[in-house]
Formats: C-alpha cells, sequence, structure tokens
C-alpha cells in the first residue's frame, strides 16, 4: 500500500493572515496565489463572484506561492502587497491584491508604487519596502506554509482547511463545494 | 507496483547530459528524492519540476538531493531544464527506455511513460517513503519534507533501551 496522502492546511488561519469577510463565517477559502500566474489571474474574478453568492457566509484567505523562477516579477509584487497592508491596512491591501491581479500584464517594480498610492497605500514607502526586502520573509514564510499544506501549483485553495481538488474554472462545481462545507 | 519503504533502492546510472551520467551511488551518505514524472514540456503552470526548482533550497536544509526521471532523452532534457530554469539534473530513462522505471515498479506500459511516483532514499541507499500519484495530479512537496523531517528526528533520537 501507498502512503496515506491527505493535504492539510498548515497552520490554521491565524490573526497574520489577510483575511476578508466574517471570521465566524461557517466557510473559509484559503488561495495559495501568485499575483503574476495567468491561472491566478483567471481564478481572482471567480473568486470575486464566489464571495458576492455567499455573502457574510464565506470568509476569504489569501496566501503568497510566488514561483519566482518562472515568474520574475511575482516576488516583488507580494512583497508590495505585503507593504500596502503593514502602511495603510487590510482595506488597501485587498485594493492592492485586486489591481496587481488585474494589471499581471505590468507588474514590473516601476509600477509598484504607482499601484500601492492607487490602492491608498504609499508609493515612497512600498518602493523602498520593495526595494529593501522588507516583506520578503513574511512572503516567504507564505511559501513555506503552502508547501507543508501541499500547494501544488498555483491557484491551490482549501476549503476548511482541506485542499479542494475539484475544477475551480467551474464557478458552479466551486461553489458547490463551498456550499457543502458551510451545511 | 511501486518498491516501498525498506527496500534498497536499485541502483542507477543514467545521463543528465549528451555526455555527463548520474548514479545513485553519487548520492551516498545524503538522502536522495527521486522523483519520477510521465514527460517533460506538461503545459501547465507551476508544475511539478517547477514547483520543487522553487523548493529546492527547503531540500538542502536536509542535506537532500533532488533528481527528476523522465523517459524523455538527453537533449529534450537540457531544452526544458533550460526553459524553466532549474536548477537539479533531469535523468534519461531513455535506452533502454523505462529500464530504470520498471526497477521501480513505476513505468506505465499502457502509453510508455512513468507513473508520477516519488522516492525519499536514506543516504544508505535504502528507500524511506515511496508514493504514487494519479498521473495527472501533481502530488506536490509536503510528502517529500514529512519524510524528510521523519529521517532526520529518527537519526538524531537516542536508540530505545531493549532489554
Amino acid at each position: 500500500m501507498q502512503s496515506l496522502h491527505r493535504p492539510k492546511l498548515q497552520p490554521a488561519v491565524n490573526d497574520g493572515d489577510h483575511r476578508q469577510g466574517p471570521d465566524d463565517a461557517p466557510v473559509t477559502l484559503v488561495e495559495y496565489g501568485d499575483y503574476q500566474c495567468p491561472y491566478c489571474g483567471q481564478a481572482h474574478p471567480i473568486v470575486r463572484a464566489l464571495q458576492q453568492r455567499l455573502g457574510k457566509r464565506l470568509r476569504l484567505v489569501f496566501r503568497n506561492f510566488p514561483l519566482s523562477e518562472i515568474h520574475p516579477h511575482a516576488l516583488h509584487a507580494a512583497e508590495a502587497a505585503e507593504s500596502v497592508n503593514a502602511h495603510a491596512g487590510a482595506a488597501a491591501f485587498w485594493e492592492m491584491h485586486h489591481t496587481l491581479f488585474t494589471h499581471q500584464q505590468a507588474l514590473d517594480d516601476s509600477q509598484l508604487g504607482h499601484y500601492a498610492k492607487a490602492a491608498g497605500g504609499d508609493a515612497t514607502l512600498t518602493v523602498a519596502d520593495v526595494a529593501a526586502g522588507a516583506f520578503e520573509d513574511k512572503v516567504r514564510a507564505d511559501f513555506m506554509s503552502g508547501v507543508h499544506s501541499g500547494v501544488n501549483g498555483t491557484p491551490t485553495f482549501f476549503i476548511n482547511g482541506a485542499r479542494f481538488e475539484g475544477n475551480w474554472t467551474d464557478i458552479e462545481e466551486f461553489a458547490a463545494a463551498l456550499e457543502a462545507a458551510g451545511a | 507496483m511501486a518498491l516501498e519503504a525498506g527496500t534498497p533502492a536499485p541502483a542507477f546510472t543514467l545521463p543528465a547530459t549528451p555526455d555527463q551520467n548520474v548514479s545513485l551511488s553519487d548520492f551516498r551518505g545524503h538522502p536522495l528524492i527521486i522523483a519520477f514524472y510521465p514527460a517533460d514540456w506538461s503545459p501547465v503552470c507551476g508544475d511539478q519540476m517547477a514547483l520543487y526548482n522553487e523548493i529546492l533550497p527547503e531540500f538542502h536544509r536536509y542535506h537532500a538531493s533532488l533528481v527528476g526521471i523522465s523517459v524523455d532523452g538527453a537533449w529534450c532534457h537540457g531544452a526544458f531544464a533550460a526553459d524553466r530554469k532549474l536548477h537539479f539534473p533531469l535523468l534519461a530513462d531513455f535506452e533502454p527506455k523505462g529500464a530504470v522505471a520498471r526497477a521501480y515498479g513505476v513505468y506505465r506500459e499502457e502509453d510508455g511513460t512513468t507513473e508520477r511516483a516519488l522516492f525519499v532514499v536514506d543516504g544508505n541507499g535504502i528507500i524511506r517513503w515511496s508514493y504514487v500519484s494519479p498521473v495527472g495530479v501533481n502530488p506536490g512537496a509536503d510528502g517529500i519534507l514529512e519524510a524528510l523531517e521523519a529521517m532526520t528526528l529518527a537519526s538524531t533520537s537516542p536508540t530505545p533501551a531493549k532489554g
């Protein structure tokens, strides 16, 4: 017999995570994503539609999983989003998150400050943070939590801690899995 | 069926480049991760080899090396590794085709490729963990890291007293 292999989210969702939606929501969807990954870009509007659909029954968590060897801008984009979060708070972070996923063709360092400012952050601070690698450790910690949780590509989703093995491009299938987890 | 934990890993010598071979015995003394995969050029983002490439520093923390093995030839591996910027060797189980995969019990007769199979071999050449993933499912790296952690713990904890 082969070893059992059931990927499970670790660590569990905690105060250090980017969270959107009520902390006591019956369903928590965790996304491990990469801002330069085209599949994550494709998933972004699907996730937003699911948030609309489930409303207060869904809490969304985003953790960084930049594949920096194949996506040269992914790490800095993630660090810039972390910088915005640190200086301007969660609402600005989610704005930045949305901006990055909707500008995947223009994620080079010269753009990150503009995006930070537009999201409600401070362009100068974020440019400096990215240059200094101020949030590299945070991004790296997210990445390693993903590795230990069984992330096997981007995006990888966990529904209430269990890796979603279904087809996320099918919004009905994805929604049904979320509904089942919250029932 | 794939070889299981406790089995000596079958010896192999395979080309890593058109003029360089790699052998199992090269890795004696340290853990080795062997990742059999069906083919180069799988069309997904963040595929298995790209993922392991990102995680390589973590494997190195356990003094573990990584090799990928498929039935693709050395020139094909070279082009794939360069394209994906891989920092670990891909070995060509090309001639006789799939011989090493057969020895490990992970050759797929039906399509002439290998299973998506993982083996963690200890420094003495004994398989300590193995796993065969459904061929379309990237198994990730959590199982590999758990196996490496378990081996590290086993080698540092005192031998239980018998009596």
